[in-house]
């Protein structure tokens, strides 16, 4: 096919060294909370304390993920805040629904 | 069609209900992708509320993190479930598979990002270089799953005793149980196992429909569909797509195997 009259030109463009490298920091940072995650995992007794730091490494992941892989972060904030509302509201059901399943452990195990 | 009225599909890019602009400065394909996974977001929001709510209903362990065993009775600590290692048998590595996993899956949305930005340069040779990465990425992680449930249904060497009512006889029972399915589990409470298969089977269903949108986007690179369009957007409207199967993946990685 290379040649064809009809094939349109390429013009490849060469590396973006200044993206690609901080790509490959963000990926470090992933890693390195992954590796603080299970440094944690082995440190610390199962609690609230614990559980908390959890979810912030967790949240710092997943902004990491959704800013900067998925570009959100870049893109027009009226997208931005589409998506991130929604979702807290998800995070406070979330919430809502595991204070409630304590509360109502509390009936069912009563006899346990 | 020269002079063809505003309101066809050949409206000037001026105007705004015919296509002439784009909403959110995204193309049609990127933002339906956002809507898409929200949705998905939503679903997958379901089921780890579900979890949650039902996992605080049972009891935790109580005691001595060492003195540990599998009792229907409370729901397990993940890391005392999750610490087999293939080839390793009888050797406890706490979360230690489960943590290459976790790898396996960024290093595969690395790659992917790659991919794409490769893309945005008309790099024909790199993209389809980074779409082989992810795809070997994607699949590996799919071999570890299918390892993962295999030993969680197969079960541990040592039986779990279980209290069951014998309608027949009117007495209660200690029945041995090995491995875990929809029936019956080894591990804890038979929530823990049907929400295990439940969130962790979604999401491997998520990787493998990944693993084929990108072996499909990988096939039109190489065919050379993309060059002829012009532009690579379809390799970022699935890495969208499979950069939320790996945010999935790092919620079920923190909310089932680690807390």
């Amino acid at each position: 096919m290379a040649g064809h009259a009809e094939e349109p030109q390429v013009v490849v463009l060469p590396p973006n060294k200044e993206k690609i490298k901080k790509l490959w920091t963000v990926a470090g940072i992933l890693g390195a909370v992954t590796v603080a995650e299970f440094g944690v995992a082995f440190t610390l007794h199962s609690g609230p304390l614990k559980t908390a730091i959890f979810v912030v490494m967790t949240i710092v992941k997943a902004a990491y993920i959704v800013g900067e892989f998925m570009h959100l972060r870049h893109e027009v904030k009226v997208l931005m805040w589409s998506i991130i509302i929604p979702m807290a509201f998800v995070v406070w059901m979330l919430v809502a629904f595991v204070y409630e399943g304590m509360q109502m452990s509390q009936i069912n195990f009563l006899n346990h | 069609m020269a002079h063809a009225p505003a309101t066809t599909a050949t409206a000037s890019a001026t105007s705004v209900w015919d296509g002439g602009s784009s909403p959110l400065g995204v193309s049609y394909g990127k933002l339906m992708m956002w809507i898409f996974l929200l949705s998905d977001a939503f679903t997958f929001s379901g089921l780890l509320i579900t979890y949650g709510l039902v996992r605080s209903q049972h009891p935790a362990f109580v005691g001595d993190h060492d003195a540990f065993t599998f009792s229907t009775q409370y729901w397990p600590v993940p890391e005392k479930v999750f610490e087999a290692v293939p080839f390793l048998h009888g050797v406890p590595m706490p979360l230690v598979f489960v943590g290459l996993m976790t790898f396996i899956l960024i290093m595969s949305s690395v790659t992917m990002v790659l991919a794409v930005e490769a893309g945005h340069r008309m790099d024909r040779k790199a993209v389809e270089k980074w779409m082989l990465w992810t795809i070997l990425g994607g699949i590996t992680f799919l071999s570890c799953q299918a390892w993962e449930w295999t030993h969680f249904i197969v079960g541990t060497d040592v039986p779990t005793m279980k209290n069951v009512f014998n309608h027949a006889t009117g007495i209660w029972e200690q029945i041995p149980i090995i491995g875990a399915n929809l029936h019956v589990n080894q591990y804890g409470p038979q929530d823990f196992a049907d929400f295990f298969f439940f969130i962790t089977g979604f999401h491997g269903f998520h990787v493998f429909s990944g693993v084929l949108l990108n072996f499909l986007i990988y096939f039109n690179t190489v065919t050379g569909l993309y060059e002829r369009r012009g532009h690579y957007e379809m390799v970022e409207k699935v890495g969208l797509y499979w950069h939320f199967v790996d945010l999935v993946w790092v919620f079920v990685f923190t909310f089932y195997y680690l807390v």
